[in-house]
């Protein structure tokens, strides 16, 4: 069956493609503001949901790789997201850098993400609201979601992360582009769409589907 | 040069800022209590205490140590760590031993945070220790035998 | 010479004049190793010397030295406890040391020369071992009738203390020693009566508990030598190749690197640490020679393993007529099974250190085979062995990997000290990585099966074909091991059952690969007893009878095999109803002279298996240790559970795929079942602990989850599990 990685760019690819239909669809005329929005959410939203990111927006128990596989050793959120007493992040990762030696990536702030930032299972529609609702995003404007795509080290990480996983595919600059776009048309959300994506045969752990 | 305060005492190292922890303790220093089991912060084998809380040692840049209160299994001191180390013993937790070191370092700082521990706790704090002899019965109760011992 | 005679109680023990060689002989000398080592060993008579064995000091402290390695089974209390309980010593003033390689001193009596394995100890050390202690008490009491100048019969040796109770004057053992030990040891002892037991049978504390917790047991990772070099081996990705060119430039720019060599395993990078010459190994650039690689991922050594079976094999039993129950049979269970390689993975990685000495060298290491090894390196070095000191270490694990015939890690090490010119000391050192991809694996394995049954449900025939590589064809251990071209370590396990099959063929099929494999604790058992017990289970089934009275009607010629079955299906409330969401399986194995009884509870989490509680009974013999022999089966079910979950090492166009515990991973805390141990009340002398609780486990959970799913599983690791029934 395809990995993960091939869900994801079907995924991806199918909602960029299903919101220009939607676009297109809705006036044949020159793209507006909104569908350049929402074409831009398109982009945001491939970057959020590659295992750089999503890997981290998890429920109880961060992902690892490429292949989204469980963290091995096992470690959990603990009561304030920097894991269980003994297993905490700081235990192994760096607050600094991507460890050499022992391969453990590291970046200041590393932990897992807030639960109100639990993206993985989200539609589209539902990642969209999720990003831009202050109560979910850290309290965070527009011109302050844009600053910290653009500067956070955290998510800095993502195009630096060390052997054996592979950097955001969109570069940062474009995705910073984006992120303007969006803001820049009002934060457009997709309308929830309908996509009959066949269930991950995997069973993995890292819960099927990307959202 | 790195200064490291290991186990209360001031050590100066003319040593790459890269290499680590594990094996400035191990080869610079002969404190081989803390083992090397994976170099990878897969098996726990290298477990110290830096500022007290569990850290892999294989995994932590000399560099990055500096500045920090470490300590090693030589060095482990107080009532928490008397009462670990001699449930440890009464109940001959040990086998091959190789990997209690780290299990000890482990348990000490659970203890300290959780003087009640529940079999969960202990799962989560030692989820990262690896034993190969199989001692995990006799670690969950030599944990639980230390807190009722420290009660 | 005076008589000597014992103020003991009798037990009419006579020391006989035995020799090494009157032991069973396991293993013995292959031609090209030293044969004086061998020699020496079996000519030798039975050392009972307790000079040999043991030192008395000013202190009263009594220091044994183990021939055996302790590897964290425990042999190293278990032999003070043997000494300790004739000696009449003090408990805590018992100290332990390894003895130095000699194989004319410190043999494995069923070996015939110095080595730990094959569960063996406690049983060729029972009688040697009381008898030593004896003697040094026969001798303390001399020394102190000498010194005391009263009559032997009125001195008293109890709990350390040395006693005139007539004149009151007591002393410890110390006082007495040097005297002690330069009498003439005695020819006959009075071993204790076991009523009179004060440590066999009993728990003592470990002698190497406090070391263990406090940091301060020395492995040979933490050795050091002045001026010592690190060296880490660059070894070929695909097994079986060599190097063709190697480019060092890079590697001795790194700091800290000090020197670049060839070996027959690879190329050595030697640094002044441990860091610095991993980082020159990865700095190296190699071009590799595979002509003769093995370049086959598993799937296809498997499909050249099913292949092999459709001709006829070599006959490793042929009892009866399988194929005329077989024919006849109104019912058949048949299937294939599938072992993966696995590696042993021992905490400790292998390495050791070597050091040149005035007339030869010295080398400090966990050694399991201590001939074997200071034959490998009197070879490689071109010395005798005598030239050979071997200061055995605390071994951070083994599982069987320390102990290997071609004693690759200490060949290795003499190939690097040999290249390097002996300049300095070395010590060799393999990472996790070097660990996971470096071979000597439990052999790849696939089972072909079938057996019959009649329409009372008796097996009236039973045809078994196992296809692997032979752990001992082409090693030194080959002669004693390998008969008419069949390895018993492949069929071991089935070949000498318990049950009462009359009708039995068992062919093995010897398979050739460049991938080195090794004996992984319990060695053939491992598989073999998944086979033998899961069938069992099958068949019961198939005869509409209960698991457990299934077997125990074949196990009726062995009371101690039907015992040890009863005893774990009592404790474990087998038959009763098993709750709902639970399966419950059993699973019984006879190895190393160890019957081991055991049942399983699981339950499903989505498809993964959880192992909930573990009851298993035990006949060893004698239980010197009882908490001992408990830790052992403990132990036992966790190092064996992530074999039965998910261990295996698979290979990618010959390439081994995984490389440290995040995909070779071994049992966590989180998985430990409960596990509850019974021991069979024996008079027996001691058979083997360390690896008998292993073979059981694997069966006795797929068999539990059978009971919960109906899904027979046939391979380990066991596959991801289908919850619906």
């Amino acid at each position: 069956m395809w990995s993960a990685s091939g869900w994801l760019a079907l995924a991806g690819g199918t909602l960029v493609l299903g919101l220009l239909l939607l676009a297109r669809d809705a006036s044949s005329a020159a793209p507006t503001r909104r569908d350049r929005g929402l074409s831009a959410f398109g982009t945001i939203a491939t970057v959020v949901t590659g295992p750089r990111c999503l890997n981290c927006h998890q429920a109880e128990r961060p992902l690892q790789g490429d292949d989204r596989h469980a963290h091995i050793p096992r470690v959990e959120r603990g009561p304030d997201n920097l894991g269980a007493v003994g297993m905490r992040c700081t235990a192994c990762h760096s607050l600094h850098a991507n460890n050499e030696t022992s391969g453990v990536p590291g970046a200041p702030a590393w932990s897992l993400a807030p639960l109100s930032m639990l993206w993985q299972g989200l539609t589209p529609a539902a990642l969209c609201r999720a990003l831009k609702d202050p109560a979910r995003n850290g309290k965070r404007d527009g011109a302050a979601l844009i600053t910290h795509m653009a500067s956070d080290k955290l998510v800095g990480w993502g195009w630096n992360p060390g052997q054996g996983r592979t950097p955001v595919g969109v570069p940062r600059a474009e995705l910073v582009k984006a992120m303007k776009t969006w803001v820049a048309a009002g934060m457009p959300c997709p309308d929830e769409v309908v996509m009959n994506l066949p269930s991950d045969a995997h069973g993995r752990a890292g819960e099927g589907m990307p959202w | 040069m790195v200064t490291l305060t290991i186990n209360g005492t001031e050590h100066v190292l003319d040593v790459d800022p890269r290499m680590p922890l594990l094996w400035a303790l191990r080869d610079r220093l002969d404190l081989v209590g803390t083992k090397f089991g994976c170099g990878r912060a897969q098996c726990g084998a290298c477990t110290v205490h830096i500022d007290g809380e569990a850290a892999r040692s294989c995994s932590i840049r000399v560099g990055d140590a500096a500045g920090k209160n470490i300590t090693t299994i030589e060095g482990v001191t107080g009532k928490v760590a008397q009462a670990v180390q001699k449930a440890w013993q009464d109940l001959d937790v040990v086998q091959c031993g190789y990997c209690q070191s780290g299990q000890i370092m482990s348990a000490i700082v659970l203890l300290a945070a959780k003087p009640t521990p529940t079999d969960a706790d202990i799962d989560s704090a030692l989820a990262g220790n690896v034993c190969r002899c199989g001692t995990y019965v006799r670690i969950r109760k030599a944990i639980h035998q230390a807190a009722k011992e420290l009660a | 010479m005076r008589p000597m005679s014992s103020v003991r109680p009798t037990r009419r023990e006579v020391l006989k004049g035995g020799t090494v060689a009157a032991g069973a002989l396991i293993l013995g000398a292959y031609v090209t190793l030293p044969r004086r080592a061998f020699a020496q060993a079996a000519a030798a008579p039975i050392n009972y010397d307790p000079n040999v064995f043991l030192r008395i000091g000013d202190d009263d402290s009594v220091t044994i030295l183990s021939k055996h390695l302790e590897m964290g089974q425990g042999v190293t209390t278990g032999l003070a406890t043997l000494v300790a309980e004739e000696l009449d010593a003090k408990w805590s003033t018992i100290r332990l040391e390894h003895a130095l390689n000699n194989p004319a001193k410190y043999a494995n009596l069923a070996f015939g020369m110095q080595g730990t394995g094959g569960s063996t100890s406690m049983a060729n050390s029972w009688e040697q071992m009381r008898r030593v202690g004896a003697a040094a008490r026969v001798m303390l009491t001399q020394a102190a009738a000498l010194r005391w100048g009263v009559p032997p019969a009125e001195i008293e040796v109890e709990d350390g203390v040395v006693l005139h109770r007539p004149s009151n004057r007591k002393s410890g053992f110390g006082l007495h020693a040097a005297a002690a030990m330069a009498l003439p040891v005695p020819t006959t002892v009075t071993l204790k009566d076991p009523k009179a037991w004060k440590y066999i049978g009993k728990r003592v504390p470990r002698v190497d508990s406090v070391a263990k917790t406090t940091g301060k047991a020395v492995f040979a990772m933490d050795f050091r030598r002045p001026g010592m070099l690190t060296a880490v081996v660059r070894r070929p990705e695909l097994f079986g190749a060599t190097v063709a060119h190697v480019d060092t430039a890079a590697a001795l720019k790194v700091p800290g690197v000090v020197e670049v060599v060839q070996v027959p395993s690879g190329v050595a990078v030697l640094a002044k640490d441990t860091w610095s010459a991993m980082r020159g190994r990865d700095a190296l650039r190699i071009r590799w020679d595979t002509t003769h690689a093995e370049t086959r991922s598993v799937e296809e050594m498997l499909e050249d393993y099913r292949k092999a079976l459709k001709a006829p094999g070599l006959v490793a039993l042929r009892r009866g007529d399988a194929g005329k129950g077989l024919a006849r049979a109104t019912k058949t269970v048949q299937g294939e099974f599938t072992f993966p390689f696995l590696a042993h993975a021992p905490m400790e990685p292998m390495n050791a250190v070597m050091e040149r000495t005035p007339d030869g060298v010295e080398m400090w290491g966990g050694s399991q085979l201590q001939t074997f090894d200071t034959g490998a390196a009197a070879q490689v070095l071109g010395l005798k062995p005598e030239q050979v000191t071997i200061h055995t270490l605390f071994s951070g694990g083994s599982f069987g990997r320390r102990a290997n015939g071609a004693s690759d890690w200490t060949a290795e090490l003499a190939n690097i000290v040999k290249a390097m010119k002996a300049r300095a000391p070395v010590h060799l050192v393999w990472t996790r990585e070097d660990d996971i991809r470096g071979g000597y694996y439990r052999p790849l394995a696939l089972h072909q099966v079938r057996a019959g049954l009649d329409d009372t449900g008796n097996i009236i025939g039973w045809h078994h074909q196992v296809a692997a590589k032979s752990i001992m064809i082409g090693t030194p251990m080959e002669p004693f091991a390998v008969k008419d071209g069949v390895d018993n370590t492949t069929v071991e396990g089935i070949v000498d059952t318990d049950y009462a099959l009359p009708d039995l063929t068992v062919e093995a099929f010897n398979q050739k690969t460049a991938i080195p494999v090794l004996w992984f604790r319990s060695v053939g058992n491992n598989h073999t007893a998944f086979v033998m017990e899961t069938m069992m289970d099958e068949l019961a089934r198939a005869a509409g009878k209960d698991s457990v009275a299934f077997r125990q009607a074949l196990l009726a010629k062995d009371a101690r095999a039907v015992a040890v079955t009863k005893l774990a299906a009592e404790s474990a409330g087998w038959g009763a109803p098993v709750p709902p969401g639970k399966g419950r399986g059993f699973a019984y194995h006879h190895s190393f002279g160890t019957r081991v009884a055991m049942v399983a509870d699981v339950s499903l989490v989505g498809t993964e298996i959880h192992v909930e509680r573990v009851v298993a009974a035990v006949d060893c013999g004698v239980a010197v240790n009882p908490d001992l022999v408990v830790s052992q089966v403990e132990g036992s079910v966790g190092f064996a559970l992530s074999t039965v979950l998910r261990n295996r090492i698979t290979l990618n166009g010959g390439r081994v795929v995984q490389g440290n515990f995040n995909d070779y991973e071994p049992t966590r805390i989180y998985e430990m079942p409960r596990v509850e141990v019974h021991i069979v009340p024996s008079t027996e002398p001691p058979s083997g602990i360390g690896e008998p609780p292993v073979p059981p486990l694997a069966p006795a959970i797929a068999n539990a989850v059978h009971s919960l799913t109906g899904q027979r599983l046939r391979s380990l690791p066991l596959a991801p599990v289908n919850s619906s029934v």
